[in-house]
């Protein structure tokens, strides 16, 4: 099969620019909802990650509703002009997949940690990581019906995050809603960027 | 074709495991590469000697127009692991190129974070 007529990569085509942005959080925090809300959401199939014994260590404690885990990795895209595209990627908080945030993080615009109020220790691990590593992220509170809607300060106190650290609230299966919520990482991400004159590219 | 043969339709599951399309290889050839790294065609011509799987020419035919590597994984439906190794073969056959994305090398810069900013807004 012969491929003739398609310009050579390297050439004068727009170069396509992909922005990550991570969403992370534990189990049943409402990663998918907040991806499938906001993007076109893809399957992304990872590696099969969980044994039947990490199934079982999977607390689903204060989880009323999700009786199953998701192993695939979240995957969205958003694509916001025809050479910039947002890609999404919702990763389970534990440390076992910390091997796949480590690629993830790599160039990443930011990172947000989703949060339920129920269980806001299943974000610490989350909240570590983006802090060592220097990766700009904001805390979402995904309110769950009946979940008791905590002040935001009451949250930074219990997570001992810093004061310039955005804490939103949020609704995950609210577009509108997510949409707000990668708007304030963003915006974050924008108002801690140091005043540098942007990069031009190298003309190889 | 043997007594015992039967159709398998989709429902049934993967009849290959995922890995034995990459020969038993875990790790791929070459450069890594990133998850939204771009894939295209070269518009070289396959070698009459290589060795493709049908996914080998499936992944070939998605990156003809520009595509991420994780697009291709997602639309191919095979585990991201498995979509590398296939990416690498392609590579090393020169079929196909993959470049890095070109906000990983420089972080994102401020005029691109306004413009992620406008494109979110107008959503």
């Amino acid at each position: 099969m012969a491929y003739a007529g398609f310009e050579y990569p390297g050439g004068t085509a727009r170069q396509h620019r992909a922005i990550k942005i991570l969403l992370a959080g534990g189990f049943g925090v409402g990663k998918t909802t907040l991806v499938g809300a906001v993007s076109e959401i893809k399957p992304l199939r990872t590696e099969e990650l969980l044994t039947e014994g990490s199934l079982r260590s999977d607390s689903t404690v204060g989880v009323e509703q999700k009786t199953t885990t998701t192993v695939a990795m979240d995957f969205g895209r958003i694509s916001l002009r025809s050479d910039l595209v947002l890609y999404l990627f919702g990763t389970p908080g534990q440390q076992r997949f910390w091997f796949m945030w480590d690629e993830l993080a790599i160039g990443a615009l930011g990172a947000v940690v989703l949060a339920d109020t129920r269980r806001l220790a299943d974000s610490f691990p989350a909240i570590d990581y983006f802090e060592r590593r220097d990766i700009p992220f904001i805390v979402a509170l995904n309110n769950f019906d009946g979940a008791r809607r905590y002040d935001a300060e009451d949250v930074r106190a219990a997570l001992d995050l810093d004061p310039g650290l955005p804490i939103v609230h949020c609704d995950a299966r609210s577009r509108d809603s997510s949409k707000q919520v990668l708007i304030a990482l963003v915006q974050h991400v924008l108002s801690s960027s140091p005043d540098e004159v942007p990069m031009t590219r190298q003309v190889l | 074709m043997p007594d015992d043969e039967r159709w398998i339709d989709a429902d049934a599951g993967p009849v290959v495991r995922p890995y034995a399309l990459t020969r038993g290889r875990t790790r791929h050839t070459g450069d890594s590469f990133d998850l939204v790294a771009t894939v295209v065609t070269t518009g070289m011509r396959i070698p009459d000697s290589s060795f493709l799987a049908p996914e080998h020419l499936n992944v070939l035919q998605l990156a003809h127009a520009p595509t991420t590597v994780v697009d291709i994984a997602s639309d191919v439906d095979l585990p991201l692991g498995v979509v590398r190794i296939l990416l690498a073969d392609l590579r090393e056959l020169g079929l196909i190129v993959i470049r890095a994305p070109v906000t990983m090398a420089e972080r994102v810069d401020k005029n691109t974070l306004m413009e992620v900013l406008n494109g979110l807004r107008g959503l």
